[in-house]
């Protein structure tokens, strides 16, 4: 039976890690991750986990025990956000590289400066090279069920690769919603045993992590990394089927929200695709064939399928709630290579929108979708990319 | 020797044969050869303390030759030999001379 609660997103992600109860969890404080980490530690000091946490000094430390931790044969989560996930940089490649399932949620803040504590995605976004998964959450829901099954995806024996669980800072994370719980013996079961597959502590078998690999076999590494992440999908879609079996809960690659006939529709992600979707809904009323994307799975990319969704759209705004000076943002970049060989492509065009935390409001979504209306109507578009929401 | 093609990698680069530095031969290396002067050396193992690459042998307690497939000819026994009466034991020659 499922528990109804009014929880925050970072309440519901602390949650989730206390039905999974890690062995190791490094923790470093950063807003608006804080309170999640505190929430878990206060699980370990009222004994509810057994996880060993390790408070370190910096958000690079944290990465770097989770590296450890996880060589040595744990399960590890860490979670952090804006520059604390710049500080990891350095570690994320080489979780990613080593094919160490740590799992992170990554409360989305922008990056400085001007220093902000409010979300937008140029933090994960300025780490989706770094060979993790990553996942975005619409809501709290999501962040819950996206940490559950995050486990199961990145240790998957297949996989074994570092998964980021994004979701909004304070629109999610400090937001209270409607949340369903599991049990915990259901998530307990759902997770299963962590058996790590090079356990640096099995001593019978000794074994090297992080060798020297010169030119002569670095590039037949990143090769054999590539490979992975093309295995991940399928891991994504039979985790998520099984999810449902247990939640009722529905999760793939994205969502494809009043798609099916759509003329126009909107990419976006994470937690302004809520706002867009009653937009969508309004329009739909009016008889506008209107609908919307949003990316779930945005690390590996899911191109293909994302074309087979999008091609027969007419137009198509991509919204981007991260920014790549003097390029277009990244989820539009992604979106138009994504069409890129489709002859008869929809006209595509990219909004930077919400950047620090700037609201998102359903009128922001109206205009994008009567601009959309338009360069149907005249086949003819202004810009590619414009700022919305922003005074001139 | 045939190089690996990327399908045959361990993930993530892991090691899984332990002690296989052994095989790591970097000698090949060297600029410059430490050659060792018997009749100057005190045998005070000073050289087999200071090598960074365990390229010098001791045999039943003494200084015994160089194993040249590990030496890079770093120098750093040759600096600190102390030789005898002001004498080293160790002088570093280029290699190929
Ligand atoms: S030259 Fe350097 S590596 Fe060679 S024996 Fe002397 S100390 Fe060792
Ligand atoms: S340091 Fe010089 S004197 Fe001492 S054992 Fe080595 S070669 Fe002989």
């Amino acid at each position: 039976m499922a528990r109804v609660v009014a929880v925050t997103g970072n309440e519901a992600s602390a949650e989730a890690l206390r039905q999974i109860n890690p062995d190791v969890c490094a923790a470093y404080p950063i807003t608006p991750q804080t309170d999640l980490m505190q929430r878990f530690s206060g699980f370990v000091s009222d004994g509810k986990v057994d996880t060993e946490v390790i408070l370190v000094e910096s958000e690079h430390s944290a990465m770097s025990a989770c590296i450890g931790a996880s060589a040595a044969g744990g399960r590890v989560v860490t979670a952090t956000s804006s520059q604390g996930l710049a500080l990891m940089w350095e570690m994320l490649f080489i979780a990613a590289g080593m094919r160490l399932p740590v799992v992170m949620p990554l409360v989305n803040r922008a990056l400085s400066a001007p220093l902000n504590i409010h979300g937008d995605h140029s933090d994960s976004m300025g780490a989706r090279d770094s060979g993790w998964i990553q996942l975005y959450s619409e809501n709290a829901q999501e962040a819950y069920d996206n940490t559950i099954q995050a486990f199961r995806i990145a240790e998957h024996m297949d996989i074994r690769l570092p998964v980021m669980v994004c979701f909004d800072g304070f629109i999610i994370s400090h937001s209270i919603e409607r949340v369903e719980y599991l049990e915990d013996t259901e998530v307990k079961n759902f997770v299963g045993e962590y058996k790590q597959l090079y356990p640096l502590l099995d001593i019978d078998n000794p074994k090297s992590y992080g060798p020297l690999i010169l030119p002569d076999l670095y590039m037949e590494y990143k090769r054999a990394q590539h490979e992975v992440m093309t295995k991940v999908k399928d891991v994504v879609l039979d985790v998520a089927s099984e999810f449902k079996k247990l939640s009722k809960r529905e999760y793939g690659l994205f969502e494809a929200y009043r798609l099916d006939d759509a003329d126009i529709a909107l990419v976006i992600l994470s937690s302004a695709a809520g706002t867009a979707k009653d937009v969508i809904d309004e329009f739909r009323g009016r008889g506008i064939k209107a609908g919307l994307l949003k990316p779930r799975l945005f690390r590996p990319f899911p191109y293909e399928e994302v074309a087979d969704t999008l091609k027969k759209v007419r137009a198509i705004s991509v919204m981007d709630r991260a920014d790549s000076f003097g390029g277009y943002g990244p989820l539009f970049m992604e979106i138009s290579s994504a069409l890129l060989h489709i002859k008869e492509r929809p006209l595509l065009i990219n909004k930077i929108y919400g950047l620090g935390g700037r609201d998102f409001l359903p009128g922001h979504a109206e205009m994008v979708l009567n601009e959309l209306m338009e360069i149907v109507e005249t086949g003819k578009f202004k810009t590619i990319k414009e700022y919305i929401g922003v005074r001139e | 020797m045939k190089q690996k093609g990327w399908k045959e990698l361990t993930p993530g680069a892991v090691i899984l044969e332990p002690g296989n530095a052994v095989e790591f031969k970097t000698g090949s290396w060297r600029a410059f050869r430490p050659e060792w002067k018997e009749e100057n050396c005190i045998q005070c193992l000073f050289c087999w303390l200071y090598c960074p690459d365990m390229a010098i042998n001791v045999k039943d307690g003494k200084r015994a030759e160089f194993n040249y497939d590990y030496c890079k000819g770093c120098g750093i026994c040759a600096l600190e030999c102390p030789g005898k009466k002001g004498q080293k034991a160790i002088v570093m020659v280029e290699e190929g001379k």
